[in-house]
């Protein structure tokens, strides 16, 4: 066998393998990304339960929570950015990023002060690799996050708000995380989190006859306490599990294209040795006819 | 007399949902009994036992901390973490 005949076919080879391993991650991303929607799916009571609560207290009592109070002239404004642990996955992660960089600049034109928190390695590592500081980060749970994760991200987020700026804390908290929205379309999306909207948000889901007249227990202001935070982790753990369906069904599609790609690489080498084969047969017969020509004439 | 439609609720999945004649829950100031025609109410529950008083046997299950609204005989406890092992399977939907 020729030289680059070999080298065709070993290429060929090569390129087989990546296949396989693609192929195995698209089917695999495509089996987890069933479940990660399952779980985004089972969120919605709970969502549903708090924001019904919350939007019904907020209505009906007159009372000024230290969470949906707007600061007057807010300096410092914390980011959390949902990306993702590994790459594989297009731009899954590259847009995220590339959204909380428009934000940054957006804050920073009107005078606040960017302070990002991260979830996933891939954000940490845009981040070291800059040599930017960033204020905290969480990782290593980003296709399957678990509600404590939330809660300590809404704790500590929570936190820094109730701080505000002047105590080395925040006066905003916004919060970047992808959309999903079905399997083909995942969006980026960026919401403010803190100080919290709960009536706009729930303006639609208010019945024709408006809230019933709750009565509260010890009282409205001791309700809300409890109702907010939780509210803001029930945010946040949504935004990790639509993350985590997005981040799949982003790596289902790059590795179906990359499995497409290698399939037509393995095409064209494959007709590539052919035509090497196809080469030295035909040398071979020429080299054997002028051969024997050769003898003829010499006779 | 109707009965209590009630949802149990965690933060990652619905946990109950059915008919009760009465449920039972602590909250801040105390024990709080709801029964059918309860007028609405909105409480924070700490953590333990909340009970449901099914056609059944009663329910007990443990919760850490949540809260509660009764509104038209509609029960919804939510909860962060429920732990229902003691919840029988049959009258789960």
């Amino acid at each position: 066998m020729g030289a680059q005949q070999r080298e065709y076919r070993q290429r060929s080879r090569s390129v087989q393998s990546t296949k396989k391993i693609t192929r195995a991650m698209e089917l695999i991303a495509a089996s987890r990304v069933v479940k990660a929607r399952q779980r985004v799916a089972e969120t919605t009571p709970y969502a549903r339960a708090i924001t019904r609560a919350a939007s019904a207290v907020a209505t009906h009592a007159d009372v000024d929570h230290p969470l949906t109070t707007k600061r007057e002239q807010p300096r410092r404004a914390g980011v959390l950015v949902v990306t993702s642990d590994r790459g594989l996955a297009g731009a899954y992660a590259a847009n995220v990023l590339k959204r909380s960089e428009q934000l940054r600049e957006l804050l920073e034109e009107s005078g606040m002060e960017y302070v990002p928190f991260l979830t996933g390695r891939k954000a940490e590592n845009y981040y070291s690799f800059r040599n930017r500081p960033f204020e905290d980060s969480w990782s290593g749970f980003s296709d399957s996050p678990t509600f404590d994760v939330a809660q300590e991200i809404s704790e500590r987020l929570i936190g820094e708000f109730t701080r505000g700026t002047d105590e080395g804390g925040v006066d905003e908290i916004h919060l970047v995380y992808t959309r999903f929205v079905n399997m083909v379309t995942q969006e980026v999306q960026v919401t403010r989190l803190l100080p919290l909207e709960v009536v706009e948000d729930a303006a639609p889901r208010t019945p024709e006859n408006g809230f019933p007249l709750y009565e509260f227990e010890p009282d409205a202001a001791e309700v809300l306490d409890a109702l907010l935070p939780r509210y803001i982790t029930s945010r946040i753990w949504n935004a990790l599990l639509q993350s985590a369906a997005s981040e799949l069904a982003a790596r289902q599609r790059a590795m179906k294209s990359a499995t497409d790609n290698a399939e037509e690489l393995i095409k064209t080498y494959t007709r590539l040795a052919n035509q090497a084969r196809q080469a030295e047969i035909t040398q071979e017969i020429s080299e054997i006819v002028g051969g024997a020509s050769a003898l003829a004439d010499a006779k | 007399m109707s009965a209590l439609q009630v949802e149990l609720v965690a933060a990652d999945r619905k946990v109950w949902e059915g008919e009760a004649s009465m449920v039972s829950a602590r909250s801040i100031d105390g024990d709080l009994g709801i029964l059918p025609g309860h007028t609405p109410v909105l409480a924070v529950l700490v953590e333990g036992e909340v009970t449901i008083h099914t056609s059944g046997a009663p329910q007990n299950v443990t919760i850490d901390g949540g809260f509660l609204s009764v509104d038209d005989d509609r029960v919804v406890v939510v909860a962060d973490r429920v732990d229902a092992g003691s919840l029988s399977a049959s009258a789960s939907s």
